[in-house]
């Protein structure tokens, strides 16, 4: 119980650390629906010297300087659109965690599910033929079987001690 | 006999994709600045506060746009190769990154100046406008003021005699 609470203060730290980054203060922001925006932006935006960070999270300088960057064109009344494209100018779509659906990225996007497709068909053919290699016993064949069954009982093992 | 064979070229494509993958610098995102106008800026020289080093000043000319700063290490471990280009009649152009004056005066004091003239950039703002990750980086910008370019981490041996020397003489010839 104690290291639940224990886990919940540090859960709530982390966030608060997100959400309030040490560079921007909160009251830098007008509105609350303006700071939800900052999140969700520094969110979705990659910190391009860690590479494996977002903006909200990365501690790098540049990550910081960044941060700035978006809320001082926010402050300018640019749309999301025209911040995400303003860094995408700059750094490239690397910047971008969500990629965008294009010709560099189809394989990206489709690729599971084409992947997916062909596992199916793959498994739907190897039934398919399973099915079709069980041996159909004729009349004949059956009684023979029986016959065969009553001339040498198969004994059943008994179970080891 | 071919379906036997099939594990085998699936493990083959494989390990080929992934040794690919070990060559692969996660560092080197490729720049959308490539063939771009360099980005306009005006910044303070670092040896003459007072004067301007802009985007004008580049045109006319091809040059090598570095950017650096004296806290840098691997600035630091490129610093003679700039040296010796500079030595060579390549004009180069600094882009002193998130530096203060006297450190960046130092640096150049004490490790030699190898640039024509270097724009000092404290806050960091221009070196957001030319997409710099992480010092140093450098840019071939032609006449026209095109970057046609980058060298992301330090200018090695091989990146000048292949890349880069080629095509400075390339941009040369190009009208301004």
């Amino acid at each position: 119980m104690r290291l639940l609470l224990l886990l919940c203060c540090l859960q709530i730290g982390l966030a608060h650390a997100i959400v309030e980054s040490p560079d921007i203060q909160p009251d830098e922001f007008t509105t609350n629906a303006q700071k939800e925006r900052f999140k969700a932006l520094i969110q979705d935006l990659r910190c391009t010297v860690c590479q494996n960070q977002n903006l909200a999270d990365s501690h790098a300088s540049l990550a910081k300087d960044l941060r700035r960057e978006i809320l001082e064109l926010m402050q300018q009344g640019k749309t999301d659109a025209q911040i995400t494209q303003h860094l995408v100018d700059r750094y490239g779509e690397f910047v971008l965690y969500k990629p965008r659906f294009e010709r560099a990225t189809y394989i990206l996007w489709i690729g599971p599910f084409l992947a997916l497709l062909l596992a199916s068909i793959g498994f739907i053919l190897l039934v398919r033929k399973r099915a079709a290699q069980t041996t159909h016993l004729s009349d004949a064949d059956k009684q023979a079987l029986t016959e065969e069954l009553r001339r040498n009982p198969v004994s059943t093992p008994s179970p080891k001690k | 006999m071919l379906r036997s064979a099939i594990p085998l070229i699936i493990f083959i494509l494989l390990a080929i994709l992934l040794y690919k993958g070990l060559s692969l610098d996660p560092r080197e995102i490729p720049s959308p600045l490539i063939g771009k106008p360099a980005p306009e800026f005006t910044l303070p020289q670092l040896q003459k506060p007072e004067a301007q080093f802009s985007k004008q000043t580049l045109l006319g000319k091809v040059t090598l746009v570095n950017a650096w700063a004296s806290w840098c290490v691997s600035c630091r471990s490129e610093h003679h190769l700039l040296m010796a280009l500079a030595k060579d009649g390549v004009q180069i152009y600094g882009i002193n990154y998130k530096d203060t004056h006297e450190d960046a005066l130092g640096y150049l004091a004490q490790l030699g100046n190898p640039y024509v003239m270097n724009g000092h950039d404290l806050n960091g703002r221009v070196g957001i406008d030319w997409g710099v990750i992480a010092t140093p980086e450098s840019f071939l910008v032609d006449k026209k003021g095109v970057i046609r370019y980058k060298q992301i981490g330090p200018i090695t041996a091989a990146a000048w005699t292949k890349s880069i020397a080629p095509l400075i003489a390339q941009l040369n010839k190009e009208p301004g």
